[in-house]
């Protein structure tokens, strides 16, 4: 039971990396090549498993597809959320002085700002398509990490290992990145690893209010924003692209759960 | 020592300060007020006091991890600025053993990994006889080679400061700075650590410094004592000179408190109270607040002055230059 949050994460990332890898080979229609009026709105069963939408596509296929871009924006944001974070949070609880001075203030901004709001914003300077969304998502959302992480290297740079690192003569790039980094990594792996879920939820927004990925490409806040028109006719439409997205970001929430109780120090047995 | 060997490290006049702020005043904490000495090639000298009398400011600032206020720190005949010696130069000149072995291994790598560093850092031997050299070290510090393969947590405390002083080593310095380097360590590892100080500072002709709060520890090893006091040093001399004919009353103070060791004659044994703060420095001699043996001239004036006992031994307290009233 100690494990199940881990094993249920990871269950969850595994089968939705497998998903998006193999789409083409598990998708029985094309996403978007597949429409035909006269299917449209069919109920699950049949030939459809999960039914049709209003243009007769198949939502099975959708969602299946849909993975890649949920999967692609939420590990690619996170990535780029996490590593200005963490450059940020690190140097300036190394440092300190006026730049962490800058990094608190600039981080208290984004934490006052929606991200939501703020990425909206760089959205509509940037005109919609992946790129954008991939920058506007990914680098709206690193003020958790930069806390973190600076808040670890106040901790660690009194540690004497720090200071027996100065004294060889290392510079302070090695002792920031080589001798701080790996002691704090655990706790960022899980704000990481839970940011990921957050970054799905994000796209999905934006998609759903028609700044995200660009239609026809199937994503599944697009798909849930075309289903609500369809609601009381053909509630399956929005079920299960819903359902995908509440099991993926669960599954990411949980897997990060998991890692912090396996990552926890005081838990780690001999390596 | 001759005369011609220039010294390991010479420390001059050196000032330490921290400013802290309160409020809208900032006071400045004098952590090392004035403090001169020589150490020879080869040589221990003992570094003892209360804590908060500045000898780790002392430590820091030799090392370079703390900027001195003013005077001047020259390492083997040359100053130990940017110009002349500095960063890496600095670095392999003069190492450090700090008081916390639990916490001076980085706790994500493993040996190799730990000693290997300065090594590649500082290029002392090629890649291929890294592996030779780090045995060498393990050796050196009296543990096995295969202990390059674990993590710290695998070792002891005794251990891990073995672990410590080989890294210091790997660069092969002139001088090793100990700060409380078995403080931390169960009485019965202690001595062996002492011993293994000694055994290297004779093999590899290591200078030392060696500062502890514990006369005992430092007794033991030292070919020289320096008693530091609020930022000053009250003593200094060859061990048998402070141990046997303790000049300031500190001094015997601190004698009398250590156990089983040799009983300093004289009055002056019993010291009360704790140090005051550097912050709020008494006026006079730091000292007299706490001195059995206080006189007038103790309480006003900046401070007794140096007086030269005899060859090497130096203290700095009224009672030497001036007669007590009956």
């Amino acid at each position: 039971m100690q494990r199940f949050n881990l094993n249920f994460g990871l269950l969850v990332v595994a089968a939705l990396v497998f998903v998006a890898a193999f789409a083409p080979f598990l998708a029985p229609y094309s996403p978007v090549d597949f429409a035909d009026l006269r299917n449209s709105n069919l109920p699950p069963g049949g030939p459809f498993l999960m039914g049709t939408d209003e243009q007769g596509r198949d939502i099975f296929s959708r969602i299946i597809y849909g993975a890649r871009i949920s999967l692609l924006v939420g590990v690619v944001v996170q990535m780029m959320n996490t590593f200005v974070g963490v450059t940020l949070g690190l140097t300036a609880g190394y440092f300190g002085g006026w730049w962490d001075e800058f990094v608190q203030g600039l981080t208290n901004l984004m934490l006052a700002i929606p991200t939501i709001v703020f990425a909206l914003a760089l959205m509509t300077f940037l005109g919609p398509g992946l790129v954008s969304l991939l920058l506007a998502l990914g680098l709206t959302d690193w003020a958790y990490s930069c806390r973190i992480s600076r808040a670890q290297v106040l901790s660690q740079k009194e540690q004497n290992y720090v200071q027996a690192a100065r004294t060889i003569g290392f510079g302070r790039g090695h002792v920031i990145f080589r001798e701080i980094l790996p002691n704090v990594a655990g706790p960022l792996v899980v704000v990481a690893t839970m940011g990921v879920g957050s970054a799905i939820l994000a796209e999905a927004s934006l998609s759903f209010i028609g700044l995200g990925v660009v239609p026809p490409t199937p994503s599944w806040g697009g798909m849930l924003a075309r289903a609500r028109e369809q609601l009381m006719v053909a509630p399956w439409i929005a079920v299960f692209p819903g359902l995908a997205l509440f099991i993926t970001v669960l599954g990411f929430n949980m897997l990060g759960d998991g890692l912090r109780d396996l990552l926890d120090p005081q838990g780690r047995a001999d390596r | 020592m001759s005369e011609a060997i220039l010294p390991a490290l010479t420390v001059r006049d050196l000032h330490v300060q921290y400013s802290l702020r309160k409020g809208l005043q900032t006071r400045i904490l004098r952590a090392v007020d004035g403090v001169s000495f020589t150490l020879q090639p080869g040589e221990c000298l003992g570094l003892v006091g209360e804590s908060g009398c500045g000898k780790s400011s002392l430590a820091q600032a030799i090392m370079g991890i703390v900027e001195p206020a003013s005077g001047s720190i020259e390492i083997a005949g040359l100053p130990a600025d940017k110009t002349a010696i500095g960063g890496l130069d600095r670095a392999r000149a003069i190492q450090m053993v700090f008081q916390d072995p639990y916490s001076s291994l980085n706790p994500r790598m493993t040996i190799r990994k730990t000693l290997a560093g300065p090594l590649h850092l500082h290029r002392l031997c090629p890649p291929s006889e890294v592996e030779d050299r780090i045995r060498t070290l393990l050796a050196l510090v009296g543990l096995e080679p295969d202990a390059a393969d674990r993590y710290p947590h695998a070792f002891s405390g005794g251990q891990r400061q073995r672990l410590c002083i080989a890294r210091a080593l790997a660069v092969e310095p002139r001088i090793l700075v100990c700060d409380e380097p078995v403080s931390a360590l169960d009485v019965s590892i202690r001595a062996q650590i002492i011993n293994l100080l000694l055994r290297l500072k004779d093999e590899l002709g290591l200078a030392l410094l060696m500062i502890s709060h514990d006369l005992g520890v430092v007794e033991h090893m030292s070919d020289r004592i320096a008693v530091m006091y609020l930022g000053r040093f009250v003593e200094e001399g060859r061990w048998d000179q402070v141990l046997s004919r303790p000049a300031h009353p500190y001094t015997r103070a601190l004698l009398a408190s250590v156990p089983g060791a040799t009983k300093a004659t004289g009055p002056g044994r019993r010291m009360t109270g704790e140090a005051p703060s550097a912050l709020r420095p008494p006026p006079g001699c730091a000292f007299h607040p706490r001195c059995a043996e206080a006189f007038e001239p103790c309480r006003t004036g900046s401070g007794p002055p140096v007086t030269m006992l005899e060859e090497g031994h130096c203290a700095r307290c009224h009672l030497l230059t001036e007669r007590v009233p009956a």
